[in-house]
């Protein structure tokens, strides 16, 4: 066939509409005189049953609830285990990896911001109970729930020692990605932590390759360094590690009484247990109480310059909202300041909307980053400032104890002490004891 | 042990600050029952939104795509000269692989009756390129559309296509209506 034919089959096609019925149909169906009838259009199937979901919420109640038996009570780090790896098999890769608690901070943040999102009821239930359990039980979301952790821990075989003061600083990357994740969900553009996600790849054993290698090199890590996204990234640990301080029980090394034997000091991968302290020394008190104090002035004007520092990086934040990027992209193109269009161009242009309204939403999300960003900014400052001052107190200790906020409660000290060799050793005699009679 | 001295002012904080974070929690909690209309949302493409611009095809965290086209064909012309089938100057209008616009041959297309051909899809070969889709709404009646299936879409938390969609055509609908269809008033 020629090109001049077939130029002239499309100039015919385009002149049907002229004669046909609809604008949006440019040929009208056809009246078929063999009889033909139209095959019906297969209804795609349904979306996954809405009670798949409560199932979901169900387990992890239980989950947490067993955790909470295992964890404080039975004190089994080969149980709490099993419950581990229960778990991420079914939250991982049954599951998928979604819905988690995690990302279901930025559908709560998405909730308080946008009146037209009508949030899940599992998403809901997802981010309130691990909270929950937190404030009773301390972080045995983290030690038997979570996947993410879980993945973590099993790849977890020659701890290193990390100083407190790195993870201090390091897990401020944490508290910055929180303050980003809630910004983004609440400005609109993007599901950050759902989009950084390191190891749904894996559990869907596919995904985009950049995010793989992220989670890949966090495995890696993870061999030496315990956990690292939960000590240092989680933007969900930070909340509970927060709620934690606060929780009604929680881990503790020994079942009675600590008699300071040093035995646990090692055990911990995660650099949770803290020791014993005395005063501070005379002469060092003095230089002490002059840094607490440099510390105390310096927080104010940490807040201020982290709040500087985020409002000035509004433009980059607000480059993460489509609707910013397709402004800046129209508005190239129509000033002639590049030459083609892009996808996003084109399909604004499509929908027939005045550029004017597209940089009046553009202006609006710009200076809703510039709070948000300044917001931000402030709140990291306000979080390095209280490290710093945190770091600069002493707490008197005659035990050790578990962080309450750093412990994990994956139940790895439970056997280094000897206070809780004698119990086991207890309850084993009453059981044969038992069972000899 | 209630009297033993211990309400200092530290435990007293402590405690508030303990029934304040339990009261957030809960009111959190309420809130989201409050405003949620008791069923899940899905991922879906709103076609008339659509640009066809093949993101669908690479970006869905899946292998293969969850998106495939649907063919509505109540408001599909059967024309001979398909343009959501055939590649713009085709050497003949058959179904010749030359000719064939979609990557893949998921679009079957059978002879009805003089002049009017059936375009079927075949979902499992289609990869949600939108090829076809975007000749069908260029020149032809959009009876070809890309919809989010179900049976495959993992219901993200963020839909990764939805975020490098350039259209925003992506919406998040009630899962008892998860599908957009094309076509379905036109037939009733």
């Amino acid at each position: 066939m020629t090109r001049i034919a077939c130029t002239a089959m499309f100039t015919l096609a385009l002149a049907v509409p002229c004669l046909g019925a609809g604008s949006e149909m440019r040929f009208p169906p056809p009246e078929f005189e063999s009889g033909y009838q139209f095959p019906e259009t297969a209804r795609p199937p349904t979306a996954r049953p809405v009670v798949h979901e409560y199932i979901d919420v169900a387990l992890l109640a239980v989950v947490l609830l067993l955790a909470s038996y295992l964890i404080l009570q039975r004190r089994s780090r080969r149980a709490i285990f099993a419950l581990m790896i229960a778990a991420l098999l079914y939250f991982g890769f049954w599951r998928d990896g979604c819905i988690c608690p995690i990302g279901a901070i930025q559908n709560v943040t998405l909730t308080a911001f946008d009146s037209t999102y009508a949030i899940p009821l599992a998403a809901a239930a997802f981010f309130v109970i691990p909270l929950a359990f937190t404030l009773f039980h301390g972080r045995i979301f983290c030690g038997a729930a979570c996947p993410l952790g879980a993945i973590q821990d099993v790849v977890l075989i020659h701890p290193l020692r990390v100083p407190h003061w790195l993870e201090s600083g390091l897990r401020l990357l944490a508290y910055t990605y929180l303050g980003a994740g809630v910004l983004f969900a609440a400005i609109g553009g993007t599901f950050l932590i759902c989009r950084y996600d390191p190891f749904v790849g894996f559990f869907r054993m596919t995904g985009n390759w950049n995010i793989l290698i992220l989670g890949a090199s966090l495995l890696a890590i993870g061999l030496f360094v315990g956990r690292p996204y939960c000590r240092f990234l989680c933007p969900y640990g930070v909340i509970l590690r927060n709620l934690s301080r606060l929780s009604k029980r929680r881990v503790t090394i020994t079942p009675t009484e600590c008699i300071t034997c040093r035995l646990c000091e090692d055990a911990c991968p995660f650099g949770a247990i803290r020791t014993p302290t005395e005063d501070w020394p005379e002469g060092e008190y003095q230089i002490a109480k002059r840094r607490l104090a440099f510390f105390l002035v310096l927080l104010p004007i940490l807040i201020a310059a982290g709040g500087w520092g985020g409002y000035a990086l509004k433009e980059r934040l607000a480059r993460m909202h489509p609707r910013v990027r397709t402004a800046e992209r129209v508005f190239l193109e129509e000033t002639g300041q590049v030459t083609g269009t892009t996808n996003a161009s084109d399909a604004f242009r499509t929908t027939g909307q005045a550029s004017a309204m597209l940089y009046q939403d553009a202006t609006a999300i710009r200076s809703r980053f510039a709070l948000g960003g300044a917001l931000l900014g402030g709140f990291v400052g306000l979080v390095a400032g209280g490290k710093l001052i945190a770091l600069s107190v002493r707490r008197r200790r005659a035990e050790y104890e578990a962080d309450p906020a750093d412990c994990l409660a994956c139940g790895r000290c439970y056997q280094y002490c000897p206070k809780e060799q004698e119990r086991r050793k207890q309850r084993r005699d009453a059981r044969s004891g038992r069972g000899n009679r | 042990m209630a009297n033993k001295e211990d309400v200092t002012r530290r435990k007293f904080l402590r405690e508030g600050l303990w029934g304040a974070c339990l009261a957030g929690a809960g009111t959190a909690a309420g809130l989201s029952v409050a405003r949620n209309n008791q069923d899940n949302t899905v991922w879906q493409i709103d076609p008339y939104k659509c640009i066809a611009c093949g993101n669908c095809a690479t970006y869905c965290v899946l292998e293969q795509s969850a998106v495939k086209c649907i063919q509505a064909y109540a408001i599909c012309g059967y024309c001979d000269l398909c343009t959501g089938y055939l590649v713009p100057e085709p050497k003949a209008l058959d179904t010749g692989a030359e000719n064939e616009l979609c990557p893949t041959g998921a679009i079957k297309r059978t002879y009805v009756e003089d002049p009017y051909y059936e375009y079927t899809i075949d979902e499992a070969l289609c990869n949600g390129c939108g090829k076809c889709v975007k000749g069908c709404v260029a020149f032809g009646n959009g009876s070809l559309f890309l919809q989010v299936r179900h049976d495959r879409c993992l219901n993200c938390n963020e839909c990764a296509i939805a975020a490098a969609c350039p259209s925003q055509a992506f919406t998040r609908v009630p899962a008892r209506q998860p599908y957009l269809l094309k076509g379905v008033d036109a037939k009733e």
